[in-house]
């Protein structure tokens, strides 16, 4: 009953922040004064002309009736214009290039395996690599091993990703020719070029995010081992090695999950740096090519589904707390 | 990513500024070296953008000029290491011959400028919303946590680039960038804020000012900020690298500083096409840019454990 009541809450409030998110996103770029319908019209543009495509794109109406326009074509899709001159979007509808002449959504599920590809691949190494690295640094605490990780880390923490990409591909893409430097090879293809050209991107994350999550995990983790529960461990007579990974650790994971979640929730929303670093085609330079047509629609939708992958991740991550630590459900 | 890791400072939610005297901080923060060495090496950088005018007419150079002789006929830099010369110190701009030592040096005052304005405008808004809702509680306390929870649901970097994208060609660019940086970063400092202003509030200091009769804008002003002013400096310090790396990426992507005015961020992305005929181009923008948010970082990280040596430093 109590976990039941801890999910509804926690939907409720990510409807809510869902709704907000998608107002903020249309209230911006619909207050803004670049003007779709303008840009769709062309030259010379009559004033007539101008009614006509916004009438079409539904632009004429009251801002919070696009909105509202918006929200139900999620659910139910939507038509835009009349018969004659129809174009349909069906459900899950976020909107319709009129740039592409594509739904936003089959232009976002396009780009998607790419950009979840290098997310997720990363987000494991650098989950793995930077809790590794904290957990040694935390233990070794004031050693020459502890001093080297830091500073790897205050690197990582302050490297542009662009920089690190760039200076990766020149090393090992030109120098040593050791790893392609651009281009995405289908997971359905071929799995190990899948991954050979991913190698390189996901490193480049990992190091730059690792070095974030180890500066974190060695910080919860010297507090956990100086905490009482600790100490009782250890009077217990258990070995170090178990003291650490399974009593301390445990708590030290809840602010890294928390972080975890939010990192990946906005690295699946668009890897938008990596993507052009390394000329693969996913959400991110989806949404560069909006920015350089001027796409309205395309934009709004990208955005607003890059937030929605945020504010799921953040669901997520309060239900794994739930399951690691029992008096959140409290 | 995400726009600030300011997250992970971990300053203890709900417990108020620390007790250590001003002493004891400057005392904790000159024993660490490497903090010591950034907070120099930050010196250096506003004073070198200070002067940066100065410098660039002195050696008349300036970062506007072509200088089409110092490229060879395919549009490279002639020439040694990007077309190194007495005359050119960091080489020149490919395709355009533009002195390079000129652009890297002018680009700081960019960085600088949008790295500083962006921390103020978010250290602003976070740290007013933070205290009212921190002071005042209930319903301001919600709307300003639901606030901030819808924040932290912004893709900030997406939302940043589509606003560069949408904004009218008119509104001047730099101020664009350090409103919307500083927009989209003004939620971590309002978080820790407002726990800190929660546990001031039941303190004795507090309720003696309010059983004077004193009004909530005196009580919050002069009784509350200034327990609070050396976490938000200490925030702000360790905000500004986010600042300047989001102007940067922002101009690396084509959606920050147009041109020609200079930015480290947009010469790394020129550089992209460039780069392996002529890597030069991109080490020495790379380098200044790399090293002001290292520096920034060190000394940020040596405020915030001479504030609070329990926040799990180098130490």
């Amino acid at each position: 009953m109590n976990a039941l009541r801890f999910a509804g809450t926690r939907l409720a409030s990510m409807v809510f922040v869902l709704l907000a998110v998608s107002l903020l996103t249309y209230a911006i770029f619909v207050l803004l004064p670049a003007d779709p319908a303008q840009l769709a019209c062309g030259r010379p543009c009559t004033p007539e002309r101008l009614e006509t495509a916004r009438a079409f794109m539904g632009l004429d109406q009251n801002f919070l009736v696009q909105w509202w326009n918006f929200i139900t074509g999620i659910f139910t899709g939507r038509t835009y214009g009349s018969a004659g001159a129809q174009i349909d979007c069906p459900a899950p509808c976020l909107g319709y290039s009129f740039v592409l002449r594509q739904p936003v959504t089959d232009l976002i599920l396009g780009r998607l395996p790419v950009t979840f590809s290098i997310a997720i691949g990363a987000a494991v190494l650098w989950l793995l690599a930077g809790v590794a690295a904290g957990v040694v640094a935390a233990v070794r605490r004031g050693t020459a091993v502890d001093r080297a990780i830091m500073v790897t880390a205050i690197t990582g923490v302050s490297a542009p990703s662009y920089l690190v990409g760039l200076l990766g591909i020149l090393l090992f893409g030109f120098t040593l020719d050791m790893v392609p430097v651009n281009g995405y090879v289908p997971l359905t293809t071929s799995p190990v070029d899948w991954a050979w050209h991913l190698v390189l991107p996901w490193c480049v994350l990992a190091f730059l995010s690792a070095a974030i999550y180890a500066r974190l995990t060695r910080a919860q983790m010297l507090d956990a081992l100086g905490s009482e529960y600790v100490r009782t461990a250890r009077a217990k007579g258990i070995t170090e090695r178990r003291v650490v990974t399974r009593h301390a650790l445990r708590n030290v994971m809840v602010p890294v999950v928390t972080l975890f979640g939010l990192d990946l929730g906005v690295l699946l929303g668009g890897t938008v740096i990596t993507e052009k670093v390394f000329s693969m085609a996913g959400l991110g330079a989806l949404l560069l090519d909006a920015v350089g047509n001027t796409d309205v629609p395309l934009l709004v939708g990208v955005t607003f589904f890059s937030a929605a992958l945020i504010v799921v991740a953040n669901l997520l991550v309060d239900v794994v707390y739930g399951v690691m630590d029992p008096r959140v459900r409290a | 990513m995400t726009l600030d890791h300011a997250d992970e400072l971990v300053v203890p939610e709900g417990q108020p500024a620390p007790a250590a005297g001003r002493r004891t901080f400057w005392r904790r923060f000159a024993q660490d070296r490497f903090a010591v060495v950034g907070a120099v090496v930050v010196v250096g950088y506003v004073v070198v953008a200070l002067l940066a005018p100065l410098i660039t007419r002195v050696l008349g150079v300036d970062p506007y000029t072509y200088d089409l002789d110092a490229l060879d006929p395919t549009g490279a830099p002639a020439g040694w290491g990007g077309g190194i010369s007495a005359e050119h110190w960091f080489g020149v701009e490919p395709l355009t011959g533009r002195d390079l030592f000129a652009i890297v040096l002018m680009g700081s005052r960019t960085s600088l400028v949008v790295g500083l304005g962006a921390t103020v405008v978010s250290m602003l808004i976070g740290t007013l919303l933070g205290l009212l809702a921190g002071y005042l509680g209930g319903w301001v306390d919600w709307v300003v946590s639901r606030g901030v929870d819808i924040m932290l649901g912004l893709p900030a970097l997406i939302f940043m680039i589509a606003i560069g994208a949408v904004a009218p060609e008119s509104f001047p660019r730099l101020l664009l960038l350090v409103l919307v940086i500083g927009f989209f970063s003004w939620s971590s400092v309002a978080r820790v804020v407002r726990g800190q202003a929660l546990g001031l509030r039941s303190r004795g200091f507090v309720r003696a000012s309010q059983a004077l009769g004193a009004g909530h804008a005196h009580v919050l002003f002069r009784q509350v900020l200034p327990n609070l002013a050396a976490t938000v400096v200490v925030f702000a310090t360790i905000s500004i690298p986010g600042a300047i790396g989001a102007e940067a990426a922002l101009s690396f992507l084509g959606v920050g500083v147009p041109p020609p005015t200079p930015s480290w961020g947009r010469s790394i992305g020129d550089a992209v096409t460039w780069f392996s005929s002529d890597p030069m181009y991109l080490l020495f923008p790379g380098i200044a840019l790399f090293g002001i948010t290292l520096a920034f970082n060190a000394f940020g990280d040596g405020l915030r454990d001479a504030l609070d040596p329990r926040s799990g430093g180098r130490r």
